[in-house]
């Protein structure tokens, strides 16, 4: 007779600390890794301080940038590599890389935004600034006088005129491409593609030589309106292009199953669905042609004062403004330029907005 | 009872007749879409026949003299050819990696939340004009940039492209040596072509696999790693096209560059040292008070930059789409 001996009673199996489970942070750091990135940053930058100016005799604070982050890169490699392996030394090194080009860039902008506000505050504060124009003004005189209303009201008029001018002609391109498609709308595609790289002094040169050397029109607003509208008109079909290939084929089949001609499914099923892209095509290339400097540098002249015809006279805009006023090397005339540069900056930022609520609009459909 | 066999029934023919409302649409659509390729087509077309007359008054010797004379009738646009490069090469080697590591920051490495942010910072900064970054170069940048280039000079001016022609050793230095240059101006022009650049690459790496990234991570590659064998070698036509817009965005620049570089006639293989031009800047300063015969020389300035921004912008284009992503650029 055999004994079965019966098994050990299974222990009960106990939590070694009764704390609630948490998930743990996967790519926190731990307290070693904490201990070595702030060590390494402090040793760096103690050497770089002494060693950049004292010892090795370099100025200016972008070589001193430069200087701190290479030896953080090599301080900070040496230590992590005596208790990690490589990979992650590596891993460690590029992420920190990745977050400073990141700050890099985001510095950049965020100081051209805020220095030409600064810059520009003292025109900005005078009323004047908003309801005057140059007329009269030396570039000199205090900045009480005179103002940038005959710039803004260039621009506007000029960058309505070329929406007026690009938006129907760069939507229909833009349906001819993607709806009606055939033989000549390959041709068309590789050459509106290309244009939307067009350098704009060209499309300025061309609308300088043809219309105003060669046919006598004067420089104005019109002219330069023409210029932005040839470099509008590409960025509008090619977006919009994009914005209509995202439309559901099912809409059109359904459409023309329906017994709708292929004008109607366009019109009213197309168009209306790709709405808010096309907006957002719209918005891109006026954001593109209110900056255009070199358009309007080239055709219409700069005025110093007001005017609401866009024809026959000479008229200023918001770019042109600041580039004239740059270079008359005045000091008031160079904050009058960073004022209009802010008045530039706060209709783009506002195209800007209506921009992102479109395509949120899309998005959220 | 026969059965006769039937001939086999040959297809119904359909004949698709359009309405004439169609028939109106589509003639208009086209018309339409024919008139926009004639106008920006003419450009071309007008910029290579305006330059016949020059090509046939100075021949060859246009490509090679670099002085702008036009009173001693020695016109070339060898100099400002070499300096638009020179600018636009300065703008690519700043751009190029920080649109990179931007790009691949917003792709893989940004806190989730932040990601549509910096996306939308991304399109900001290419919406801001470019007569902004000029004052913003010219005011904020060069200041600080020229201790760099001061520097650079000093250390590395045995290689002949960082050499300035004067003492940078100096206990006073002269700073007019190492302001509006190729470099400053180069320097500005990145910040136009870092948001170009970065918004194609992004596009692309969004769209690499995330089968193959979960493979790689399953694997236990580092993120670093998935970047490095799934998500760069995805995206290298896109990375290489938008890098190749970019370009063709550099070279064409105008305002930024007018405003930064003071006007120098002469090859000047040296970015660091004060003065060039370059194809943009010399049309829109020189344009005013131009002759026909001037008039018709820039044109040619003009038709040479046109032909450099279409091939290099056809070949970014033909790269991205043929690109193993097949994304398209929306700008």
């Amino acid at each position: 007779m055999t004994t079965i001996e019966a098994p050990p009673p299974v222990k009960e199996r106990t939590e070694p600390a009764p704390t609630p489970r948490r998930p743990r942070r996967v790519r926190a750091l731990t307290g070693e890794e904490w201990l070595s990135l702030v060590g390494s940053a402090l040793a760096s930058v103690a050497l770089v301080t002494i060693g950049y100016e004292h010892i090795l005799d370099f100025s200016g604070t972008l070589g001193f940038l430069l200087c701190l982050y290479l030896t953080f890169m090599v301080m900070y490699a040496v230590v992590l590599s005596v208790s990690t392996p490589r990979p992650i030394v590596v891993e460690r090194l590029v992420t920190i890389t990745l977050w400073l080009a990141a700050a890099v860039v985001l510095f950049a902008l965020g100081t051209t935004l805020v220095y030409t506000f600064i810059k520009g505050w003292g025109a900005l504060v005078h009323t004047n600034f908003f309801t005057h124009d140059m007329s009269g003004v030396a570039p000199t005189a205090p900045l009480t006088q005179g103002g940038i209303f005959h710039a803004i009201v260039g621009t506007v008029i000029e960058v309505g005129i070329a929406v007026v001018i690009s938006v129907p002609l760069g939507i229909a391109t833009a349906v001819y491409m993607m709806e009606v498609g055939g033989k000549g709308s390959r041709l068309v595609r590789t050459v509106v593609e290309s244009m939307t790289a067009l350098p704009e002094i060209l499309a300025g040169l061309f609308v300088y030589v043809v219309l105003i050397v060669e046919f006598g029109m004067a420089k104005s607003g019109l002219a330069a309106s023409i210029a932005m509208a040839v470099t509008m008109v590409p960025i509008i079909a090619r977006a919009g292009e994009v914005a209509l290939r995202v439309v559901p084929g099912g809409l059109r089949e359904a459409s023309q199953a329906l017994g709708a001609t292929h004008w109607k499914t366009v019109w009213r099923i197309v168009l209306p669905s790709a709405r808010a892209g096309l907006g957002t095509a719209v918005i891109l290339a006026i954001a593109r042609g209110i900056g255009e400097t070199a358009v309007v540098l080239i055709t219409s002249g700069a005025s110093s004062f007001l005017t609401f015809n866009p024809t026959g006279v000479p008229m200023n805009s918001l770019p042109l403004y600041i580039y004239t006023a740059y270079t008359t090397h005045e000091s008031n005339a160079i904050t009058r330029a960073f004022g209009a540069a802010s008045v530039l900056l706060i209709m783009v930022l506002a195209l800007f907005v209506v921009m992102r609520v479109l395509l949120r609009e899309r998005k959220s459909r | 009872m026969t059965i006769t066999a039937r001939p086999p029934a040959a297809p119904r023919q359909i004949t698709a007749q359009l309405q004439p409302s169609d028939r109106l649409f589509h003639g208009a659509a086209r018309v339409i879409g024919m008139l926009v390729l004639c106008v920006t087509g003419a450009i071309g077309l007008f910029l290579g026949y305006q330059s016949i007359p020059t090509l046939r008054h100075y021949g060859l010797s246009f490509f090679t003299t670099a002085t702008w004379q036009p009173e001693l009738d020695k016109i070339g646009i060898a100099a400002v050819l070499v300096g638009t490069v020179e600018v636009a090469l300065v703008a690519l080697v700043v751009s190029f990696p920080l649109a990179l590591m931007f790009a691949l920051f917003i792709s893989d490495y940004a806190p989730r939340r932040l990601k549509s942010w910096l996306v939308t910072m991304v399109d900001l900064m290419a919406a801001v004009p470019s007569i902004i970054y000029g004052l913003w170069g010219f005011f904020l940048l060069q200041p600080q940039a020229i201790n760099l280039a001061r520097w650079m000079s000093q250390y590395l001016g045995f290689i002949p492209i960082f050499h300035v022609d004067t003492d940078p050793g100096a206990a006073v230095w002269q700073q007019s040596r190492y302001t509006s240059s190729a470099f400053v101006a180069g320097l500005t022009v990145a910040m136009m072509t870092i948001p170009l650049a970065c918004a194609v690459m992004r596009a692309v790496f969004d769209q690499a696999p995330v089968a193959e990234r979960e493979a790689a991570t399953a694997l236990g590659a580092t993120r670093f790693g998935v970047a490095r064998t799934v998500v760069l070698p995805f995206a290298k036509g896109g990375i290489i096209g938008g890098t190749m817009l970019a370009l063709g965005r550099a070279l064409g620049e105008t305002a930024a560059v007018l405003i930064i570089v003071s006007p120098d006639f002469i090859i000047k293989p040296r970015i660091l040292e004060a003065g060039t031009q370059t194809t943009s800047a010399l049309i829109a300063s020189n344009f005013g008070n131009a002759t026909k015969s001037q008039l018709s020389a820039l044109l040619t300035a003009g038709f040479v930059l046109f032909l450099i921004t279409i091939v290099v912008n056809m070949v970014a284009a033909t790269v991205i789409r043929r690109s193993r992503s097949g994304a398209t650029s929306d700008i």
